[in-house]
């Protein structure tokens, strides 16, 4: 497995109609060789039917798969050489570990003495080495998910997709797995398209990140640039948390402009929408701070502290504001100087370029 | 008495009316019959010597043999081909297919019988058009003999063994399939390496309960198998109420009863018979 086996893959204008119903919307994007991209949204927003259309599951209404500039999308399943992880893992009950894993390579005709040292090497890989002539169901939960890795790895697929290939794990297990992903993806350098809708697993795997909504991809980008510069509302709020503010763009000055919500002016830095219109700003929670006596931030808001909750590294506080409605904020807890209680009048503070214009979300 | 021994007498006498029914009208008879073979018309083992020295009982019991086993083998290619049909089906193709499959159950096995020897009678229908279209010159020999059973008994025992086969591919998930293509088998090799083993249990299960029920099958071998060939069922019957051999005839019923058993125990070893029958919980 060479580091440079990966294959790019591209979408163009993809779409999947049932019926009236449109399970994946006109969506066009790019993988390139050796990537690891991770199409992200919630149940329904039809990144599974174009993970499934990737694989040759599913033929699409309009628009193409391609695979290194070639036209796959005729191809049967069979024929595209990808490595799949299924949700659920679909291991083959009555076959053992070891048979498992050999069957890509015995469908394809490969002799058992390179079929041997084939799935020695892939089991090797997920470090399942001593499970060989178990049954599936004697494994636990994470060995099974294993088995199934190695097994859509050892005919040395062109893409390794995989469908929600950790949402059946708990938490602790779920975290382990997941740096184990993205070594083995560092190692064996090739392409991955993962599908999830879980966004922390998503932050820590990918190289790149397709958000859905609706069938239609919404915003699609590197996982830093995609949590600070989210384009919608949709995006700031699916991708971690996200307060908003309203108002209107009043005075624009050299590097942001003024954002006037009621009384309150807002100092925002960055391009944002004309002067006189209306604009959504998006601000996580872990950009305010806590003011304490004197202090100042450049923009400062005051407010009571209607519920709050100790998280361990820190506390999540809600604050009732007269002009900017309820604000969520995320304290480290090394850093307050205050001891939050509910009804404490507090001031928050945030700089200028924390926060971020979005676009509300097309109905 | 403690609570808990009341309680359970309280279950049994639940019970006792239909372990009564069960004991009188048939363990006891079954017993009878047993009792019979042994003591009619003298008492011993001289009806059970038969079993190695008559070659009468001895043709019987291959005939019986052989004609199970085809009807068997036929009954499970036919039926494995209609659940396979009907496991792939769309939901509203299944419910028609299932209505096709259990339709000729409610129909009497008389009524079948009889049907069948319209069917393929000299002057039936079968024969008949095959003669207009200038296929055969003589009428074929299509009923009364070995042929006409071995029709009417897979016909009979088709829906028998769909159901067994249609609950273990049902249960096969589907992803499986996808999974197996998606990895590079053809549809072919998905058959062959996951469908086909996966359903195996259901096949057995099948298997087993064809070939019991026909072990013990009278109606229609007798209607059109015309007496000239007579399986196990008939002959008992023929030794009781034409010939008056009841030593005879009951110790062929309880040989069949004994065969039935031991092929049960035997495939208790291998499949789960309770689920297999669907009394499982």
């Amino acid at each position: 497995m060479s580091a440079l086996a990966g294959h790019a893959l591209a979408l163009r204008g993809l779409t999947k109609r049932y019926g009236a119903f449109t399970a994946v919307d006109d969506v066009s994007l790019e993988v390139a060789q050796g990537q690891f991209l991770t199409l992200l949204g919630p149940s329904g927003s039809g990144k599974t039917t174009i993970l499934m259309a990737v694989a040759g599951f599913v033929a699409p209404s309009a628009g193409t798969v391609l695979l290194d500039g070639g036209d796959i999308t005729p191809l049967p399943p069979e024929k595209r050489d990808f490595g799949m992880v299924f949700q659920g893992y679909a291991l083959f009950p009555h076959m053992s570990v070891a048979d498992n894993v050999a069957f890509p390579l015995r469908v394809r005709g490969m002799s058992r003495a390179d079929r041997d040292a084939k799935v020695r090497a892939a089991l090797d890989l997920v470090q399942l080495q001593k499970f060989t002539d178990r049954l599936p169901r004697q494994l636990s939960g994470g060995q099974q998910q294993r088995v199934a890795l190695a097994r859509a790895l050892v005919f040395d697929p062109k893409l390794l997709l995989l469908d929600e290939p950790l949402s059946a794990l708990d938490k602790k297990l779920r975290a382990e797995l997941q740096e184990e992903l993205k070594a083995l993806h560092r190692r064996i350098g090739r392409t991955f398209v993962n599908v999830t809708h879980d966004q922390e697993e998503a932050l820590s795997l990918s190289d790149t990140i397709a958000i859905l909504n609706h069938g239609k991809l919404v915003q699609i980008g590197d996982p830093n640039g995609l949590y600070e510069r989210p384009r919608t509302r949709f995006v700031a709020d699916f991708l971690g948390k996200s307060n908003f503010l309203e108002g209107t763009v009043r005075t624009r000055m050299a590097e942001g402009f003024l954002l006037e919500a009621g009384p309150v002016q807002l100092r925002v830095h960055g391009a944002g929408p004309a002067e006189g219109t209306r604009a959504l700003l998006s601000l996580r929670p872990e950009k305010l701070a806590l003011l304490a006596e004197g202090e100042t931030a450049d923009n400062v808001v005051e407010g009571t502290i209607r519920a709050w909750s100790y998280l361990g590294a820190g506390s999540s506080l809600v604050v009732a504001t007269e002009h900017l409605g309820e604000i969520r904020a995320v304290l480290p807890a090394w850093k307050s100087s205050i001891d939050p209680a509910e009804g404490l009048r507090v001031r928050l503070g945030w700089a200028a370029d924390a926060a971020v214009p979005v676009e509300e979300d097309a109905a | 008495m403690s609570a808990a021994g009341r309680t359970s007498a309280g279950w049994w006498l639940l019970i006792l009316p239909a372990l009564l029914l069960v004991l009188v009208f048939y363990i006891a008879p079954i017993l009878q019959v047993l009792a019979i073979s042994v003591s009619e018309p003298e008492p011993g083992f001289a009806n059970y010597e038969r079993l190695w020295t008559s070659e009468g009982v001895q043709r019987v019991i291959l005939t019986t043999l052989r004609i199970c086993t085809i009807t068997t083998a036929l009954a499970l290619l036919l039926g494995y081909a209609i659940a396979y049909a009907i496991t792939l089906a769309s939901p509203r193709a299944r419910g028609w297919w299932m209505l096709a499959v259990l339709v000729p159950l409610w129909i009497s096995v008389l009524v079948r019988a009889f049907a069948w020897v319209t069917l393929l009678r000299r002057q039936g229908l079968v024969n008949n058009m095959l003669m207009q279209w200038g296929l055969i010159s003589e009428p074929l020999a299509l009923v009364w003999n070995e042929f006409g059973i071995l029709v009417g008994m897979v016909h009979y025992m088709v829906p028998f063994a769909v159901l067994p086969m249609l609950s273990t591919m049902r249960e096969i998930d589907p992803r499986l399939l996808a999974a197996a293509r998606g990895l590079g088998a053809s549809r072919g090799q998905v058959f062959r390496s996951i469908f086909l083993p996966l359903s195996t249990p259901g096949v057995i299960a099948a298997g087993v309960l064809v070939f019991i029920f026909s072990l013990g099958f009278y109606i229609t071998p007798a209607i059109l198998g015309g007496g000239k060939t007579l399986m196990a069922a008939e002959w008992i019957s023929l030794q009781i109420l034409d010939l008056i051999r009841w030593g005879l005839g009951t110790m062929l019923a309880t040989v069949l009863v004994l065969a039935i058993l031991v092929t049960l125990i035997v495939f208790s070893r291998v499949v789960d018979l309770r689920r297999m029958f669907g009394t499982g919980g």
